[in-house]
């Protein structure tokens, strides 16, 4: 019998940084994490603990020192920039702290931003997600123009648009009045589990880390964090 | 490719108002560069190659140039005259197909009035196989005192057939002097010909030798003679427009007329007004040269105006990298969008292009009676829009680089 395969594992992953007196800092140091398909994560984290730059080696939008990042049994750190390029548009979901919504675009377009780097702009696809999101009525709004509610669930569709088999989120509720964060973060998980999408997701929020079973924290994962304190 | 068209036009958008403004310098630059070569080849072809109708021009000794600018376009002033009988030599040469002479000397508010016979109405062809023709009314009797308008004269007068005038003395009209005493009666307006002739006023080149003030060839007083006939000796001509039965045939004529004392003989015509278009040539190479640097103020204006929106856009490439979007497509995104840019420009030069050739045309038909085709091809206008695009992409590529090179971590951090 086969073991079961995890759908994101990484091992012996090392962040260097060169501070700008010279010194060297490493601020990722993770010996070993994984993630399996549909699984929901969440890792509890303070400001400046190295949980960005961990979600950006996973999404191969940094690179590690060391280490590798398997995607489905493939190292992905191998990849060439236009290759992890092409993998993230497919199987990435990515939510910021900031949305990081495009202002000339509209709210249908920023969705659909979501998924044409993937291949097909599925645009009935995309205005499904904003509807359900309940946004039918915003679709050629502007995010200046959308509250930052609506802005959320804008970022939150477009990070599900290409149906990624991975959702990546950095402070999904940081942004939003307290009231609406929990309502915003059910939302998220929702729409993973419906794509059959696993999510990482990272916050210094209690409540929001109290929603997931599974809950972990950082600096069990990060070991550079018991060197810096 | 979706992608790009989507970044391009959201940008275009977002942009709108420095777009709009490099549209309009891409636009001038691309319509200048058409319209400058454009219309230098449509004069030259209009001056050089065109049908005439004539092969060469008898006049009095002097420029070739001067005589041909006199005779066939009505500019410049008349080198002098020649004696009848030279018109009567050159008629009676074998080669010749038809020599019609012409007899300046008055205008009507500025229109030349050439003393004329009338198988200008019924041998000459301005162009091939086209005879003069007439809107309303017909040629002069050369025995009495009628006018053939131009076209164009008959419309900015406002003369029709049986009107009179009085001509004025001289080749040009100056306000305030008084007419000849003879009046004349307008027996014929010709139709559009689009040539220097509807410029022209056309009366019976006796009327000239009888007008009242005008010398004979031994300084004889018109006045003085009457109804009495002119004797040929007595009589002058200020052209003769001389036609072969074959082009080449004015090779021997030229000669022979050339190396006397008396007369030129501008031949082949063609040939006098290319010779005068090419001392101009430095006029048109330094219109083109200007028009080149437009063409690059265009193109250091569309890097300027994209460049600058490049730190606000660092953001925005960011968050497209880290949604998948691949180096390369950012850096192509930068590129189409300015090579769009200058394909707007280029489309919008079209315009302004025609706008340029109308006015142009205008000018050019009222000054000398010539008319460009204004829809004529010319390879310009296919290169020109190319090349502005080429220009668009090149003007991308550094502001291009840039979005190329962004750090999407540091940036998104």
């Amino acid at each position: 019998m086969l073991a079961s395969m995890a759908l994101l594992e990484l091992a012996g992953l090392k962040k260097v940084y060169r501070s700008p007196d010279g010194e060297y800092q490493t601020v990722l140091d993770v010996e070993s994490f994984q993630i399996d398909s549909s699984e929901e994560v969440a890792i509890a984290g303070t400001s400046g603990c190295g949980k960005t730059t961990f979600l950006n080696i996973i999404a191969g939008l940094a690179r590690p020192d060391s280490g590798t990042v398997t995607f489905d049994g493939v190292d992905v750190t191998g990849y060439s920039e236009p290759k992890r390029d092409a993998w993230r548009a497919k199987e990435l979901g990515y939510v910021f702290q900031t949305f990081n919504l495009l202002g000339g675009y509209t709210a249908l377009e920023n969705v659909l931003l979501g998924m044409v780097f993937g291949g097909k702009a599925d645009r009935g696809f995309a205005k499904e997600l904003l509807e359900r999101l309940g946004l039918g009525h915003r679709l050629n709004h502007r995010p200046g123009q959308l509250s930052i509610g609506q802005q959320q669930r804008v970022a939150l569709a477009r990070a599900l648009a290409n149906r990624p088999r991975i959702v990546l989120a950095d402070e999904p509720t940081g942004n939003l009045d307290p009231r609406f964060a929990l309502e915003a973060l059910d939302l998220l998980r929702s729409l993973c589990k419906d794509v059959g999408a696993a999510l990482l997701c990272v916050s210094h929020d209690v409540r929001v880390l109290d929603a997931f079973d599974n809950n972990l924290d950082f600096a069990d994962i990060n070991r550079a964090m018991e060197t810096k304190a | 490719m979706s992608s790009l068209f989507l970044i391009v036009r959201r940008s275009l958008r977002q942009h709108a108002l420095s777009t709009f403004v490099t549209i309009i310098a891409a636009a001038m630059a691309s319509g200048l560069v058409m319209s400058v070569f454009t219309v230098s080849e449509q004069s030259r072809t209009a001056f050089t190659g065109g049908d005439i109708g004539y092969d060469g021009v008898l006049g009095a000794k002097g420029s070739p140039l001067q005589l041909v600018l006199n005779t066939v376009y009505h500019l410049e002033q008349s080198p002098g005259n020649i004696p009848y009988s030279m018109y009567k030599d050159v008629k009676a040469m074998g080669p010749v197909k038809y020599a019609i002479p012409y007899a300046l000397g008055d205008n009507l508010y500025g229109f030349r009035i050439v003393g004329t016979t009338g198988e200008l109405f019924t041998e000459f062809e301005y162009q091939k196989g086209k005879k003069y023709t007439f809107e309303d009314g017909g040629p002069f009797s050369e025995m009495h005192r009628g006018a053939v308008l131009g076209a164009t004269v008959a419309e900015e007068l406002g003369l029709k057939v049986d009107d009179d005038f009085r001509p004025f003395h001289g080749l040009n009209y100056l306000p305030g002097e008084d007419p000849h005493e003879e009046r004349y009666v307008v027996t014929g307006v010709m139709n559009a010909t689009n040539t220097p002739a509807d410029r022209v006023v056309w009366i019976p080149i006796e009327g000239i030798y009888r007008m009242g003030g005008h010398e004979l060839r031994d300084g004889t007083k018109s006045e003085d003679i009457g109804g009495n006939a002119i004797p040929d000796e007595q009589k002058e001509v200020s052209a003769v427009m001389v036609k072969f039965h074959k082009a080449g045939q004015g090779m021997f004529v030229a000669p022979a007329i050339n190396s006397g004392g008396e007369a030129t003989f501008a031949y082949p015509i063609a040939q006098v007004m290319l010779g005068f278009l090419s001392k101009l040539g430095w006029i048109t190479d330094i219109l083109r040269y200007i028009a080149y640097m437009v063409v690059v103020v265009a193109g250091f204006g569309l890097l300027a105006s994209i460049y600058n929106t490049m730190n606000e856009r660092r953001r925005e490439f960011a968050v497209l990298r880290a949604l998948g979007a691949k180096r390369t497509t950012v850096f192509s995104a930068i590129v189409l969008e300015s090579s769009t840019i200058a394909l707007l420009g280029s489309l919008l030069g079209y315009a302004l292009y025609f706008g340029v050739m109308t006015v142009s045309a205008a000018v050019i038909k009222a000054q000398t009676g010539v008319v460009l085709d204004t829809m004529a091809y010319h390879p310009a206008l296919i290169w020109t829009p190319l090349g502005m695009v080429v220009v668009g992409a090149i003007a991308g590529v550094f502001p291009a680089m840039k979005a190329y090179s962004t750090d999407v971590a540091r940036t998104l951090a």
